[in-house]
């Protein structure tokens, strides 16, 4: 491997100011991204953050490098043509709840079958705050939004289970009142080859009362204090997925190294596509003519 | 024209297009042209299968209107084919197994194969090989050569080993020899050109257009008719480097697709109108951001799941109308199967030169029939043109806009990975840096300059696309007006009514948007009389045609059946609507046949066919009704009478013979 030469963060700063309410968690990933970029030492010209729809799918505008802010659900999937077109750029995904784990969660499921080296963090608020507060996948159960004003009667999506059962191979919680723990996890995300999810905490300080600072504050512990954990085990990454409650672990939850979806395609053997010719082989294409004859 | 039509009728699973492919390139070798259409049912195995291949000296555009020889697989077959094989021609079956058990025209041979008999010298072979045999009394009924078949065959097995080879050429050698031995040819004397052609069908001709082109993308998700595209890309992918990606749904394949094409490689996706339903929204993400993708729509009968094997053009108001708000497309209709590979070249170029999406729009019949295509119209080397790229940018150029506002309204494109060029596009609105105007920072100037220069390129691509042509005597008394796949079929048309003295000309359309108002209007203010010919019930081109240029067609043939035009009914239909009649929509005898086998099929369970069929009138149904008696199949004992509405086609009774 490659040895890493850290960059100034400032080389990520975007020009524009984010828009979030005053308070919100995504400040604190988006310093987390941008440092997390440095510490991985990505280029700010090889890196792409790709988002969704959603008040943390604004992100890219405030990073300092190549971006796709998309449609809402479909940043994995604009990803992945991202990723297969240019396996020289280094493919950072950034969305909310609603936009992964709600809309978009087909595409994230099979993104992560198909273990493509892409990172995806994801700002888990809990709510869905740029439509002013209505139930999202992850809201607790009977939790009182504006569309659910009786109480949510669904079960909240389980992301860290969910993406250990689809394969995975990087599975990492973090909270974004921890910027520089987050920024490592971050970091190791895009270092890894394969698919890392980041689930981040980020309260909505405007419309989720429930899930806030101080509701995390109180709970969180981090993996890495614990040094028996063995984030290379399926079974007890599975028990830590399922914690929550008066105790809810952040850090490294698993992480193994598998195949990527890039080592088997052979349409790389002659390196990324867009910097093959465009023009055909006249051989192969006589074979391509011959053959309907 | 010295041409024949072969039909091979059977049941799914009988192997009927390897052979039909097997004839059509002995035919293509020997210098024929040929074009086949396959009438197939969503059915892995089992239900009805008809193929039709037409071959002659000089280019075939249809199917056309004939049957000259019929090879039967199954008892249907014969029932539904045979009374439709011409004066002159045959019926070739298996006489260990089928009957012709209905009357045929006059002066048709019927040829009964004694398979078992025939095949017995090679030993146990599979029961699709009596196809074989078939297929070589066929070849010397029709006075073609043996050994270009037996070299087809050859290529065909060349991967099974010799010992198949010899056994498949030996069972033809059979076939063959006892047609010689036992009947006469059917007279035809061909002018053999030897000028060796593909054989291919639409699809095939789009994917090989896009590796001419240099695509290295394709996102599919498996829908009927498009997923002769994904296969044959599939299957080519190592060979030409294209990484070929099933995703989860076409929400997913769209934007993959896109994904691609903004991090600069030539991608494109394709898919059928349900399909195309999902990738609405990503179509106007293309057309917000500007990448080149190039899409795909493979139309089927709809609405909804709708006929999925059968053709139609009805998905017209969808690719105008995908994706809420305004945004440069590009649509084109490819015309023939040589079209669709110049298409998918055109669309690659046309994509990247003006940073939209452009959709192509087949149908189930352009792109699922097989035709010979001239070798020299599929070249390998095709005009590439990828736009204005940025491939390096120093601070003197100023600063990289990646919407600049230039006079085209295309703005230089620097792909990611690029040094001093860094920028993020977004759904959102968005100004020349792609920074977002959309909440915020919200500004009417800036909105409306973006937004005419999107807008600004189609000017621009109007342009670079031929304008519509009228071809044909220019006095015509009628002209036939269509667009995409039915231009072969129009063209055959036109022809069959100058050749009987109705001065006919043809309008066709490939480029559907932007589109050339101004000439079209020029032609069609001089033109007679119109006639839309489409294959959908509302006459959608129609209607654009006159929102566009003011000018409505006088008449319209519309066919929503599933089944293609044929080019003999578009001749009468015309002559008919010359002479004031009304295109008839009622329901015709071998119409009403197949809703007797529908009924058999549904609720006798195959054991019953149609019989002798009648029109009665005054029944008491308020229309004339056909009555068709349903016999056993075996037997042929009478098993009841269904009456069925000549006007309505609704099945009124069923009497049962107790």
């Amino acid at each position: 491997m490659a040895t890493i030469v850290e960059l100034p963060v400032q080389n990520f700063e975007g020009i524009v100011d984010p828009d979030w309410c005053p308070g919100c968690g995504d400040f604190g990933v988006l310093k987390a991204v941008k440092t997390g970029a440095a510490k991985a030492g990505v280029l700010p010209k090889d890196l792409v953050v790709v988002s969704g729809i959603g008040c943390s799918s604004n992100l890219p505008g405030y990073v300092h490098s190549y971006g796709f802010h998309s449609l809402h659900g479909r940043a994995v999937a604009v990803a992945t043509g991202i990723r297969l077109a240019n396996t020289d750029l280094k493919v950072v995904i950034t969305g909310g709840d609603g936009d992964g784990y709600g809309i978009g969660i087909g595409h994230f499921i099979h993104a992560m079958r198909r273990n493509l080296d892409l990172t995806y963090v994801v700002m888990d608020n809990q709510i869905y705050g740029l439509t002013t507060g209505q139930a999202s996948p992850t809201t607790t159960k009977e939790a009182r939004t504006k569309s659910t004003p009786n109480g949510n009667v669904e079960l909240p999506i389980n992301p860290l289970a969910l993406a250990l059962v689809s394969g995975a191979t990087y599975i990492a919680r973090g909270y974004s009142g921890e910027p520089n723990h987050l920024s490592d996890l971050i970091s190791a995300g895009i270092q890894h080859k394969g698919f890392a999810l980041i689930d981040v905490f980020s309260p909505c300080v405007t419309y989720n009362k429930l899930n806030t600072y101080a509701f995390f504050k109180k709970r969180i512990y981090k993996l890495e204090d614990d040094k028996t954990y063995d984030s290379n085990n399926a079974k007890t990454a599975m028990e830590k997925a399922d914690e929550w409650g008066d105790r809810i672990p952040i850090g490294v939850v698993y992480k193994n190294l598998q195949p990527t979806y890039e080592d088997s395609e052979v349409a790389f053997k002659n390196g990324p596509l867009t910097k093959q010719s465009v023009n055909v082989d006249k051989n192969v294409f006589g074979g391509l003519i011959e053959e309907m004859m | 024209m010295n041409e024949v039509t072969v039909g091979i009728g059977g049941a799914a699973g009988d192997g009927i297009d390897k052979s039909a492919d097997t004839l059509a390139k002995s035919a293509s070798r020997s210098g024929l042209h040929a074009y086949g259409f396959n009438s197939y049912q969503s059915v892995i195995r089992g239900g009805h299968i008809w193929l039709k291949l037409r071959l002659g000296e000089e280019k075939v555009y249809s199917q056309g209107d004939h049957l000259n020889a019929l090879i039967a697989l199954n008892q249907d077959s014969i029932e539904r084919h045979a009374p439709e094989v011409e004066p002159g021609g045959a019926v070739l079956f298996n006489a260990d197994k089928l009957r012709v058990n209905i009357p045929v025209q006059d002066n048709v041979m019927t040829v009964p194969l004694p398979i078992a008999q025939l095949m017995k010298p090679f030993g146990a072979v599979p029961p699709v090989m009596q196809n074989t045999v078939a297929l070589g009394a066929l070849l010397f009924l029709l006075g073609m050569e043996f050994d270009i078949t037996a070299t087809v065959l050859a290529d065909t097995f060349a991967h099974k080993g010799k010992a198949i080879i010899d056994q498949n050429v030996g069972v033809l050698k059979a076939g063959y020899e006892h047609a010689r031995e036992h009947f006469v040819p059917l007279g035809y004397q061909w002018k053999f050109s030897r000028k060796r052609r593909p054989f291919l069908t639409g699809n095939e001709a789009f994917s090989i257009g896009a590796v001419a082109a240099g695509c290295r993308f394709y996102s599919a998700y498996p829908m009927t008719p498009a997923s002769g595209i994904l296969t044959w890309m599939a299957e080519h992918s190592e060979r030409c480097g294209i990484v070929v990606k099933q995703m989860e749904d076409e929400l997913a394949v769209a934007n993959v697709a896109i994904g691609a094409g903004f991090a600069g490689v030539r991608a494109m996706c394709a898919t059928s109108g349900g399909g195309f339903a999902l990738m609405t929204e990503a179509i106007g993400l293309a057309g917000m951001i500007e990448a080149p993708v190039v899409f795909i729509e493979v139309q089927r009968g709809g609405p909804s799941t709708g006929i999925p094997t059968k053709t139609e053009q009805a998905d017209l108001n969808q690719v105008y109308g995908a994706s809420q708000g305004d945004f440069p497309r590009i649509i084109i209709a490819p015309k023939d199967t040589r079209d669709c590979f110049d298409s998918a070249v055109e669309a690659f170029n046309l994509a990247e030169k003006y940073q939209l999406p452009v959709i192509i729009v087949s149908d189930l019949q352009l792109s699922e029939h097989p035709e010979t295509v001239e070798p020299e119209h599929m070249p390998a080397t095709v005009p590439i043109d990828r736009g204005e790229m940025v491939t390096e940018w120093s601070g003197e150029k100023g600063e990289y806009k990646r919407f600049a506002f230039t006079p085209s309204g295309v703005s230089p494109r620097a792909l990611p990975g690029t040094a001093n060029t860094l920028h993020v596009v977004a759904s959102d609105e968005h100004d020349e840096h792609g920074i977002l105007i959309s909440d915020v920072f919200c500004n009417a100037a800036v909105r409306r300059k973006i937004a005419e220069k999107r807008m600004k390129k189609m000017d621009l691509a109007l342009k670079d696309l031929p304008a519509p042509k009228l071809e044909g005597p220019a006095d015509a008394e009628v002209t036939l007006v269509g667009w995409g796949a039915t231009e072969g079929v129009i063209r055959e048309a036109a022809q069959q009514l100058n050749a009987s003295g109705v001065r006919t000309n043809q309008l066709h359309f490939k480029y559907l948007l932007p589109f050339h108002a101004k000439e079209a209007t020029e032609i069609l203010k001089n033109c007679k009389r119109t006639i839309g010919i489409e294959a959908n019930a509302t006459g959608q081109f129609a209607r654009l045609l006159r929102a566009e240029t003011g000018h409505g067609v006088h008449d319209q043939i519309l066919k929503y059946d599933g089944e293609p035009f044929e080019p003999g009914t578009i001749a009468k239909q015309v002559r008919g609507i010359l002479k004031g009649e009304k295109v008839s929509l009622d329901v015709n005898l071998a119409e009403a046949r197949e809703i007797a086998y529908h009924h058999v099929r549904v609720y006798m369970h195959e054991e019953a066919r149609p019989g002798k069929i009648t029109k009665a009138e005054g029944n008491g149904f308020g229309e004339p009704v056909w009555q068709i008696e349903i016999v056993h199949r075996d037997s042929g004992e009478k098993q009841g009478e269904l009456q069925v509405g000549v006007e309505t086609g609704s099945t009124y009774t069923w009497q049962p013979v107790h």
